[in-house]
Parts: C-alpha cells; structure tokens; sequence
C-alpha cells in the first residue's frame, strides 16, 4: 500500500524496534548507568569541520549530539550516564544517514578506553550476537591498505594515493585522510573491528598521547559490517586545549568557506570549573537495530525516515 | 551543458567522466562521524561497456551528457556499416559502424527493432531486442525424427554468430535466440 503519510518502517519492525530497545535500557539498567534527558535545542552548536547543525532562528541550534550537555551534567556532579534521543545534522541523508536520526550516547566516570570499548562490544553482543573483534590501529590499517604512514601528513602523497583509489580532488591532507581511512574501512573483511589510535587532529574531544614518536588521539570507533556504529573517547578535560581545537576548527572553516561558530561558552565553563575523568561513546542507535533486524536502511527501522534516496 | 550536483544523482542519470558519457549506475552518501562527506558512485561507461567506481566530494558537479536512447529498425548491413532507420514518421537512416555495433552485429535480422544510445547526435551502442528469428546456414545434419534425444551441437546463424542447437536442427531452420544470452530457445513460429 501506498501513500507518503505511511511510516517508512514496517509496523512489525517498529514493534521489534520497541524490544531492543527495552534490551538496551536492561543494560544500562544493570550497570547502574543513568538514563538522562538533555536539551534538543540549545543556543550553541559545534565547531567541527564536518558537521552541520540545523539553526532554528530565534532559538540557537538542533543539537547534532548531546555531548555538550552531557558533559556539563558530569562537570555538575552526575555520575556515569546514558541517553538515547534525536540529534540533527544538516545535509546528511543516504541509505545510512539521514537528517535527524538516534543517538545512543554514554558516559563512564573513572573508565579507561579500554573498558569502554569492552562494555560497546558486550551492548553489540547483545542485539547482534556474540563474535569475536579486532582491534587495529588506524595506523595499521591504512598502512596495510595503501602503504602510507597516516601520521606523516604527506600532502601529496595522500592526495596521490587518494586519486589512485578514485577520488580526484582532494583539496587538502585532511580530506585525501578521511577518505583513505574512510575506503580502507570499507575494505575491511573482518564483520567487527575496533579502530584505535586516530591521527592527533582527528582528535574531536578526545585526549591526545604520545605514542613512541608520535602523537595519537585517544579514541577508538567501532566498525560492524564495514558500518560506523560506534565514536568513543579518553575525553579530553583541559579546557585550554578545548579553546584552541575550537579556533583550529574555525579556521579550518573559514579556508573552506564554511561559517564560523561560536565556542560553546557553556560547555567551555563547566571544563574550566572541571569534568572528572571519564570515557564517552556514541552509538548510532538506529544503525544498530538495521543490523539487529536484518535491515538494509535506516528509513526501514526509523518511524518516518527522510524519502530521498 | 547541464550540470548535475552529487545529491541530484540517481541511477539512470546520463554525465560525463572523463569526457566520455556514462550512466549512473548507483550512488551512495558515505559521511564518517567525524569527517568529510563523500559520495561513491558507480558509473557505466556507455561507449565500452565498462563499469567505473569513483568517490567524489559530495557538493561536488558533473557535466551532463547529451544522451538519447532512440528506437530503430535494422535495414542492412553492407560488411563495414549497418544501417537502420528510425522508428518514427520521418524515416531518417543512420549508419553504425563497427565499434558501436558491438555484440548486437551477430543477432540482427532484417526489420529488428534496436534501442540505439547517441550521444552528442552519434550512436555509441546498439541494444539488438531480447530475441531475434535467425536463419542456420551451418550445422552438422541431425537424425531425423530424433527429437527425443539430448545433447547440442553447433549451429552457424546467418550473421555468422554461433549458438548450441538441439540435434534435430536442420540447415535452413529458424531459430528464436536470446539475444542477452546467445542461447537457442526455440524454432521460431513460421
């Protein structure tokens, strides 16, 4: 049957969908990890690069995560805590994306990245199956795909290698790097892979550390069936270092022609009054349940998905 | 000509890559996380037939091709080109050499409706129809009154194609081929 008004899932599905979910509330439910509910809307956006938040005139921004809130709860005394909700992002919509989408989001006071990762794999465990994981260094994983060293920031050998791999126009390291890192993952073989150790300025909010002679970001993803499920981080707690990857981003933008975005000052103040030590993770939730439900859309585990494309 | 942005790309939609016209076979938005947003897409080459992967910035624009698919019926062919002439009232010829003929060249008969893709006003391929009645001019003689038998043989086709035949075709059968496939289907209906 017919007809735009009808949901873009199945019933059936969206009735399965309410299960997983009641699974994911009993995990967190059994770790003692609170549910929280922050704000969709806020004065603030982000600063990064590559995401767009939606503005709503007269009352600031779509939130394109809860990170921020989240974060300031934290620094207010919360303790380890969960959310699952809509976040926005402008232009972003595919067979595995799409403009206002779910966010499972949490964080652990006193986690090292290492047990963070093992708690993601135990949640995917539970809606996927039990399966073995790799975990390779994004370092390994380009080298292996393409020869290059990912933390030499070689202009035109990235944007050489770029091209051979069909991608032509690289306009600078940054972008010849995302999309290596982006088309090894695709080659990826193996169903479910933690990929660690990111380039330093791919940092977002995680922490930066040495690693022999170089630096490397604190931070892991999750890759299931050569999907982007999972961004967790050593989060990064020095608000200094904040204020300067929010001006580097906003350079960044402006050599791109992209506006310029205000620093979350909120966000800023609760990192100067102190966030405890914790590890934090995004999960694309409705990617989750696709793989869960044998999917092969967002649109077909989403109640009113986007129609195009 | 036109152009098209990435998020305007479906499949069926006629561009040039490369200078040279393709059709959009599929295209997939792929953003990670935290990074650039790409879109992969998987052309075919109209004029070889390859199929051709490449990433591009999403945002990003291609030309349009100047591509039409016409109908036109296949008149004959004098050894170098093969002349057809189109479907409609104005009875326009046009002639298709060789590398545009591509596999179509072994599979017409006279008054074949083709499907011909001209770009910039030249044909570049030929889609002969799904199954033509051909003519054998060459096979080994089969047993006669043996139609329970199994088994094939080669049998030449008046276009010089060979296909696999059942062994109680004759010289001078015509055949029904599928023209996808190179396959005998059946003796075509006189």
């Amino acid at each position: 049957m017919s007809g735009a008004w009808r949901p873009t899932a199945a019933i059936e599905t969206l009735i399965q969908r309410a299960t997983l979910l009641e699974r994911v509330r009993s995990f967190f439910r059994e770790r003692d990890v609170i549910e929280v509910q922050t704000a969709t809307l806020d004065m603030f956006g982000v600063t990064d690069v590559a995401i767009e938040n939606i503005a709503v005139p007269g009352y600031g921004f779509l939130q394109s995560s809860p990170e921020y809130q989240m974060k300031r709860l934290l620094a207010a005394g919360m303790p380890s805590c969960y959310q699952i909700g809509p976040v926005f992002r402008a232009g972003e919509v595919g067979r595995w994306h799409d403009t206002e989408f779910t966010m499972l989001e949490w964080y652990r006071l006193g986690f090292s990245l290492e047990a963070l990762m093992a708690e993601v794999g135990g949640l995917v465990d539970l809606l996927l199956g039990h399966r073995v994981a790799e975990t390779i260094t994004v370092g390994d994983l380009v080298n292996d795909a393409f020869g290059l060293d990912i933390h030499q920031m070689n202009e035109g050998a990235f944007m050489q290698v770029a091209a051979a791999e069909g991608y032509a126009d690289s306009r600078d390291a940054h972008e010849a790097a995302d999309f290596l890192i982006e088309r090894a993952i695709s080659q990826l073989d193996a169903s479910r892979v933690f990929l660690t150790e990111y380039p330093a300025d791919q940092a977002a909010l995680a922490k930066i550390a040495k690693r022999g002679n170089r630096e490397v970001a604190l931070r892991f993803e999750l890759i299931v069936g050569g999907l982007e499920i999972a961004n967790g981080y050593d989060e990064l707690l020095d608000v200094a270092e904040f204020r300067r990857r929010c001006a580097s981003d906003n350079a960044r933008r402006a050599s791109q022609n992209l506006a310029q975005k205000p620093i979350d000052r909120n966000l800023e103040a609760a990192m100067a009054a102190g966030l405890p030590e914790c590890c934090g993770v995004a999960v694309g939730l409705d990617r989750l349940f696709a793989l869960a439900l044998d999917k092969r859309a967002l649109r077909e585990v989403s109640a009113f998905g986007s129609q195009e494309q | 000509m036109a152009t098209y942005s990435t998020n305007e790309f479906r499949p069926g939609l006629k561009v040039l890559l490369e200078n040279e016209p393709c059709t959009i076979l599929e295209s997939e938005f792929v953003k990670p996380g935290k990074g650039q947003a790409f879109t992969r897409v998987k052309f075919r080459n109209l004029i070889s037939g390859r199929v051709w992967e490449r990433t591009l910035r999403s945002g990003e624009t291609m030309e349009a091709a100047d591509v039409v698919d016409r109908e036109l019926d296949f008149l004959y062919s004098d050894g170098e080109l093969w002349h057809f002439m189109t479907a409609d009232d104005n009875y326009d010829q046009v002639a298709v050499g060789e590398a545009a003929m591509g596999a179509a060249k072994d599979y017409l008969a006279e008054q074949a409706r083709c499907q011909i893709t001209f770009w910039n006003d030249n044909p570049i391929a030929v889609v002969p129809p799904n199954f033509v009645d051909l003519a054998v001019t060459e096979t080994d003689p089969g047993l006669r009154g043996d139609t329970a038998q199994g088994g094939n043989k080669p049998a030449t086709l008046e276009t010089g194609a060979i296909v696999n035949v059942p062994l109680f075709i004759e010289i001078g059968d015509v055949l029904r081929v599928d023209t996808r496939t190179g396959e005998y289907v059946s003796r075509a209906k006189q």
